[in-house]
């Protein structure tokens, strides 16, 4: 395809195991490495949740394996908080962006390699053994912390006193915390490094893929936001190790205990982990919306709608993602002044979010749809972003959030919008690009059967969540038979349960098709969906150079497709005009 | 790339789930099946008044775009037709652009003043001043007494198995004359101050009826108000995850008459 190659200097492949599969700094195996990681963890949250929901409808009931026999409370909260954990840090930070990012940016962006590869080596390393100190706060004394993935602090902060898990536990977490942001950061330093210098000649920037800009845009964020949680999990573990008080204020007592502190704020902690965690939710979802955009105009057949809003949007959101975290603490005891402000804010990032939706529709109007697997997800996401985003103009609002606030109303549209969403972004991520990354497609008929449960299954568990939150129902409870109000509304949990139940089974059929795919898939050639962008036009897998030698250059933007007055109904981006065939379309 | 091929049963499918998922949430959010106990304070119905209007707005939009999405999928599912080319429209990106802008910034602009109708105000002469303590896992509220002076507290006196749950000094003589009881409660139809603090994590406060929560921080002394207009028990919970005991944590709001109120107070809170 690529008459005219450019050459760029690439090191030798590695040739022994352990540096070609473990210790690689090849970019598409330390993407691999990341997917497989975040695939590990998601199952570790998805059956944390069973767990959970399981205990809230039958509190007493005997659970094989644990200790005891019975779940405890404790027990609970601390699933409560290595699910969020689980979830936020090891599969929604890390597959969309350190996995497919790592794997497809380079090779979008025609270039051979990440332009640190040791870096990027190191930044997989440091993840994984933040993921082992987290799992590690399972297995020492006490268990796990029973703070939440939030960590307010003095609960965070006093250690043993303040319940169990607060020990040992919590200090584990802040370890993996604290080691998953340093990696982060080297990764976020990777991706913009390469982005703005390693573009094959002819990729401007508005010639990039959407999915690139979702990767670039969150890598700034990622490098921004990340540096602040790192600073207060230091100040946190600080606090706790060595007697310093920076979140933690006089006058502190536990069971008739005082303690020994004095001079901190709490919510000190919150501002900072907010100021992290707000753009942390765009982190999860800027490369979902990369990659339904990129599907949704393959498999329309028809250029993306808006691409240059589509751009100016994820920037905006990226930008407005800073200065909306105030919105996490309208009722935490800021001054009810600031409440206007990070209510003005957090509803204008409802605009760019719109913009987005409306050029989605705008894309499939007047399309002609290809209902493969990833269009399916790409959808879905479309669906599900929608009906999570709305909700949040009732949370940006600090006089309805005094209703709303802590209730399931909050846990429900937060899992639609940055989980479920972005998940969904995942599944369609892995359908499109499998045969790409493994050279063999995934069964599409199993692929089928896994959305329709999925997508069904979703809704069913998180719109009637909203009805609990709105009754009342309050998150983070182990236990629903103190509160009498909270009585009538078992139905509702017991249905959210079996919808549960049935979307985590659901999961297997996508986790058989995954593996038996890599064996037994059908091979698949350099190009199935027929589409326009460079990691199209080299083998499937690509070559350790990524392709082959031959480098490609970059003539046109990355969605023409049905141009008219072309043959095909597609033109790489590569395709010199010259060899563009013209005609009547076949 | 023919035709055949791309035939498919979920550009019906799609659709259908679509219209299914719209008509069941927007039947349960509009019938009231699941909703809040009636408010009882004037703030409280400028808060539901605020939500209603965001309901509105949201379900328009919620409408639109989940069934424009069904539409488009039904629509321009692959039945062998031409792709319409086109990149955009900024004319449509501008109008699209205005609109959400002019809509989700007017509701923030308006749900201002329920806000500040339950936030920011100045506290009337006649408050009724309650301090609130929240400790793992109980509340504890002081009314100041005949004096109408809160006595000095001292936190190294804190002990619950001494009836000492809030560290009042005794030296103080202001504080002989403190109630403190581990219920809440209030006159009807004037304005009562809480003053929230809390000994060791944080915590929070929140009645559905009052359509008011506020979290507990403890170094600080957090100020809430409200007029209960409607006499009656209510639940008080902790919405904040405070650890072990956290689901357990509630007590009860009792609004009162004046004259039940005056007799509460004269009787040291009995």
């Amino acid at each position: 395809m690529s008459a005219h190659g450019h050459t760029v200097h690439v090191p030798e492949a590695p040739t022994g195991f352990i540096r070609k599969y473990v210790f690689s700094t090849d970019h598409k195996v330390i993407g691999i490495q990341y997917f497989f990681l975040a695939l590990t963890s998601v199952v570790v949250g998805m059956l944390l949740s069973v767990l959970m929901r399981f205990h809230l409808l039958w509190p007493g009931a005997k659970v094989p394996f644990l200790q005891g026999g019975v779940m405890t409370q404790a027990q609970y909260l601390s699933l409560v908080t290595m699910h969020g954990t689980m979830m936020v840090f090891f599969v929604l930070t890390t597959a969309p962006q350190a996995g497919f990012g790592n794997y497809f940016l380079p090779i979008q962006i025609g270039a051979p390699d990440m332009a640190f590869p040791h870096l990027n080596m190191l930044s997989f390393w440091v993840t994984f053994l933040a993921f082992l100190s987290l799992i590690a706060a399972f297995f020492v004394p006490d268990g796990a912390p029973i703070s939440g993935w939030t960590a307010y602090t003095p609960l965070s902060g006093i250690g043993q006193a303040s319940g169990p898990g607060e020990g040992w536990g919590q200090t584990m977490w802040i370890v993996s915390i604290s080691l998953f942001c340093l990696a982060s950061l080297l990764g976020a330093l990777n991706f913009i490094a390469t982005l703005i210098d390693m573009r094959a000649p002819g990729m401007s920037l508005m010639r990039m893929p959407l999915t690139c800009w979702g990767w670039f845009v969150t890598a700034v964020l990622t490098l921004l936001a990340f540096g602040v949680l790192l600073a207060g999990g230091i100040l946190l573990f600080l606090d706790r190790t060595a007697g310093t008080s920076f979140f933690l204020p006089a006058g502190l007592v536990f069971t008739d205990q005082l303690q020994p502190h004095s001079g901190g704020s709490p919510l000190l902690w919150q501002h900072l982990f907010w100021f992290f965690g707000h753009p942390e939710v765009y982190i999860a979802i800027l490369p979902g919306m990369g990659v339904a955009s990129h599907v949704l105009s393959t498999f329309c057949r028809k250029p993306i709608f808006g691409y240059k809003a589509m751009v100016i949007a994820m920037n905006a959101i990226g930008f407005l993602g800073f200065v909306v975290w105030g919105h996490h603490m309208f009722v935490s005891g800021m001054s009810p002044y600031s409440a206007f402000a990070f209510s003005v804010m957090t509803m204008a990032i409802g605009v760019p979010s719109a913009i987005k939706t409306f050029n989605w529709l705008g894309t499939l109007w007047g399309s002609k749809i290809h209902f493969d697997v990833p269009m399916l997800f790409a959808l879905g996401f479309v669906s599900l972003f929608v009906s999570g985003g709305l909700s949040g103009l009732f949370l940006a609002q600090p006089a309805v959030d005094n209703l709303l606030h802590a209730t399931y109303y909050v846990v429900a549209h937060f899992h639609l919008v940055m989980g479920v969403a972005s998940i969904f972004g995942m599944f369609a991520a892995t359908y499109f690009w499998f045969p790409k990354m493994f050279g063999r497609m995934m069964n599409p008929t199993l692929g089928k059967i896994h959305f329709w449960f999925t997508f069904v299954g979703a809704y069913c568990i998180f719109m009637p969540m909203h009805f609990l939150g709105l009754s009342g129902g309050i998150r983070r409870y182990a236990d629903y038979t103190a509160i009498s109000y909270l009585q009538p509304l078992r139905p509702l949990t017991m249905f959210m349960t079996y919808a549960a139940f049935v979307t985590v089974t659901a999961q297997l059929i996508f986790l058989f098709n995954l593996f038996w795919s890599l064996k037994k898939g059908e091979v698949a050639g350099k190009n199935p969906w027929n589409a326009t962008t460079l990691e199209w036009i080299t083998t499937s897998p690509p070559p350790h150079d990524n392709f082959g030698g031959q480098f490609p250059s970059v003539y046109r933007g990355p969605y023409e497709f049905n141009v008219p007055g072309a043959r095909e109904d597609f033109i790489p981006q590569n395709l010199e005009p010259s060899q563009v065939a013209m005609g009547a379309q076949s | 790339m023919t035709t055949d091929q791309h035939r498919s049963s979920a550009a019906f499918l799609f659709p259908l789930l679509q219209f299914l998922m719209v008509a069941a949430t927007v039947y349960v959010f509009f019938s009231n099946k699941f909703a809040p106990p009636a408010a009882i304070t004037a703030a409280g119905a400028a808060i539901d008044h605020q939500y209603d209007m965001t309901l509105a707005v949201t379900a328009v939009a919620f409408v639109l775009s989940q069934l424009g999405l069904a539409y488009v999928v039904l629509k321009y599912r692959d039945h062998g037709q031409k792709v319409e080319f086109s990149r955009g429209n900024n004319t449509l990106e501008l109008l699209w652009t205005t609109l959400t802008a002019v809509l989700f910034l007017g509701l923030a602009v308006l749900g201002h003043s329920a806000w500040a109708s339950a936030r920011m105000f100045e506290p009337s002469l006649d408050a009724v001043r309650v301090e609130v303590t929240e400790n793992q896992f109980v509340f504890n509220f002081r009314y100041p007494g005949p004096d109408g002076k809160f006595g000095r507290l001292d936190p190294k006196k804190i002990d619950a198995s001494l009836g000492n749950p809030i560290g009042l000094d005794s030296t103080d003589p202001a504080g002989t004359d403190d109630i403190v009881v581990p219920t809440l409660t209030v006159p009807v139809n004037q304005e009562v101050e809480l003053l929230m603090r809390s000994q060791d994590v944080i915590h929070s406060f929140f009645v559905r009826e009052l359509r008011l929560q506020q979290d507990a921080v403890p170094g600080l002394i957090v100020p809430v108000r409200f007029k209960a207009e409607k006499i009656g028990h209510y639940e008080v919970v902790c919405t904040q995850l405070c650890g072990l005991g956290h689901s357990q944590m509630h007590t009860y709001l009792d609004v009162v008459s004046q004259e039940n109120f005056a007799a509460f107070l004269k009787n040291g809170g009995q």
